[in-house]
């Protein structure tokens, strides 16, 4: 039996993206193009299987190796800092992380400064690196309207064109860090699996 | 009383093969407590996979932990002697939080410890141990190994900051080129070492190219030569992406991987610099098997649960379903004796006993 190269892809217009990549790189699987609830599509003969997760997901499946590889965003991997290899960075779902407020917002560096954020490691490490006491909010969505109803003084997000924020009178004050999505690959699988996963890297790598 | 194959669980059966070959090569065993002073883990926090440790008071008023790691408490008892090497293995649990898990974990851990005067016959004595502890468990594995010195040498010809250093070693363990660029430049020797693993013979000869001190590739060459020389060149490889804390771990470092476990199964390395942390004078090497792994691996989906299942009735003398029992047992057969048939259970044959006769009813096989 051939041995299948198992990718998690990101549920979604990315995760769509990328499997065009992946199908230009040689590991083609026509019937994912099915109009279908189904999230599983194997192709034997190319030797890959394709599951769509949702996309925070991807780095858990990949690092506990029910994927081989996967892409997620830089954001989810600075986030959960899973065990992985990332291997390309796949420049597309480019964005940023980044610390927004409100228009007339002032930082005072004599107070804690109250961050609301779905990403507190990210946040917490920025913050300790510049040595701010901070407090942090962990908030599941809506994040932009917690600086405006006084549960926080700024917000960590992801910032994508801007446009969330100028209609909740919001603005960026401080870039963390550029996010894009990343080709990442379980440890023992490279290593086990390594002839397609090169193959793989090195069709997507010379593409771009 | 015999034990066979099904009997055993993977890491049951591990266990005993890895003793097994950790005595042949004299190795002592070395059993110790469950409890160890907290006091040893504050000091190298560090080290610890998990920073989590499970503490109570003794009856004295000492601050106790629930061992977390068995590596430490050897080196706290462990003697310089000059000239001689120490050779230990155990085979404890220890009490840690697993990544991304929430709680503590008792975890079977089996390892071994060279302590002393480390030289290459050592270093290649236990990383064929490593090598053959992997056998034990599957055929399918692969050794990577890796040396400490090319790397520090390498990022130390670059000039850069210790907060530099710390992301560039973060990218070197991620295989990550893309990176690389945003922390330093004239990184070319870095993204080489990166990009080259593998075989270890094509590995070394693009090392001479490298600025690292020959000390370090020869070291490196003569340990893969001796692993060539046993006849395991296809399963074992070089990769630097196998990165350890350099407080602790300086020179050989290793990583054991067997297909169908998702991460490193096996760990280890030459760990000198933890050594003088605990103010000891020797040299050191040694790694740890963690066999909590094993636990998914080949789930041999067993088809069922009992091979007979023997249905009595009330009526039947208790020393007729004995004896009925234990001519199954006798030939091999696995047997549950019940009166009603259990619901989920799946069984080979079906038996009836009445009046001392045993008739077959089903045959599932």
């Amino acid at each position: 039996m051939k041995t299948m190269l198992n990718v998690a892809l990101p549920k979604g217009r990315l995760g769509e993206k990328v499997y065009d990549m992946f199908e230009r790189a040689g590991f083609p699987c026509p019937s994912i193009h099915e109009n279908n609830r189904k999230l599983i599509f194997e192709n034997e003969a190319a030797g890959v299987r394709y599951f769509w997760v949702k996309p925070s997901d991807v780095a858990i499946y990949v690092e506990r190796g029910a994927a081989d590889i996967g892409v997620a965003g830089k954001d989810i991997l600075l986030e959960y800092a899973p065990d992985v290899y990332e291997l390309l960075d796949l420049d597309i779902g480019k964005c940023r992380m980044a610390v927004a407020a409100p228009r007339d917002f002032r930082d005072n560096p004599q107070k804690t400064l109250k961050v609301a954020t779905k990403f507190t490691n990210i946040a917490q490490t920025y913050y300790s690196s510049k040595g701010r006491d901070i407090d942090i909010i962990h908030l599941n969505g809506s994040i932009e309207i917690a600086p405006i109803l006084g549960l926080s003084d700024v917000i960590v997000d992801i910032v994508e064109t801007g446009t969330t924020l100028r209609e909740n009178n919001l603005e960026v004050f401080e870039t963390i860090v550029p996010i894009s999505a990343r080709l990442i690959a379980n440890k023992s699988s490279f290593m086990f699996k390594s002839v397609q996963i090169e193959k793989l890297v090195r069709e997507i790598g010379g593409a771009r | 009383m015999t034990l066979n194959d099904k009997t055993l669980k993977n890491d049951e059966r591990a266990i005993f093969a890895l003793r097994s070959l950790y005595d042949r090569y004299g190795y002592s065993r070395y059993k110790m407590n469950k409890f160890e002073e907290y006091d040893l883990y504050v000091r190298n926090k560090d080290f610890l996979i998990s920073d989590s440790v499970i503490t109570f008071t003794d009856t004295n008023g000492k601050l106790m932990a629930l061992k977390p790691d068995v590596t430490l408490s050897i080196i706290k008892n462990c003697d310089d002697a000059e000239g001689t090497v120490q050779k230990m293995y155990y085979n404890e649990n220890v009490y840690r939080v697993s990544k991304g898990a929430l709680g503590f974990r008792e975890i079977m851990q089996v390892g071994l410890e060279c302590i002393g005067d480390i030289d290459d016959y050592c270093v290649s004595e236990v990383l064929l141990l490593a090598a053959e502890s992997l056998m034990c468990i599957s055929d399918e594995w692969v050794l990577d190994i890796s040396h400490l010195g090319i790397l520090t040498d390498i990022i130390d010809s670059l000039g850069v900051s210790d907060e530099q250093k710390k992301r560039i070693i973060k990218c070197v363990g991620e295989k990550n080129l893309h990176e690389l660029d945003l922390i330093c430049e004239n990184n070319e020797a870095l993204k080489a070492l990166i990009t080259t693993y593998g075989d270890a013979r094509e590995v070394i000869k693009k090392l001479s190219l490298l600025p690292c001190n020959p000390k370090h590739t020869e070291e490196l060459t003569n340990i893969a030569e001796v692993l060539e020389s046993c006849g395991l060149s296809d399963k074992v490889r070089i990769d630097f992406s196998i990165v350890d804390d350099i407080k602790y771990y300086n020179g050989i470092v290793f990583k054991g991987f067997i297909n169908g476990v998702p991460s490193g199964i096996l760990s280890g390395g030459r760990y000198d610099n933890l050594m003088r942390r605990m103010g000891k004078k020797s040299g050191a090497i040694g790694f740890a098997v963690y066999l909590d792994l094993l636990e998914g691996l080949g789930d041999e989906k067993n088809k069922f649960d009992v091979d007979v299942l023997m249905l009595y009735d009330e009526n039947e003398p208790a020393a007729n379903v004995c004896r009925a029992c234990a001519r199954m047992t006798e030939c091999g057969s696995s047997v549950t004796a019940q009166r009603k048939i259990p619901q989920k259970l799946r069984y080979k044959k079906l038996m009836k006993l009445k009046d001392g006769e045993v008739t077959v009813v089903e045959n599932n096989a």
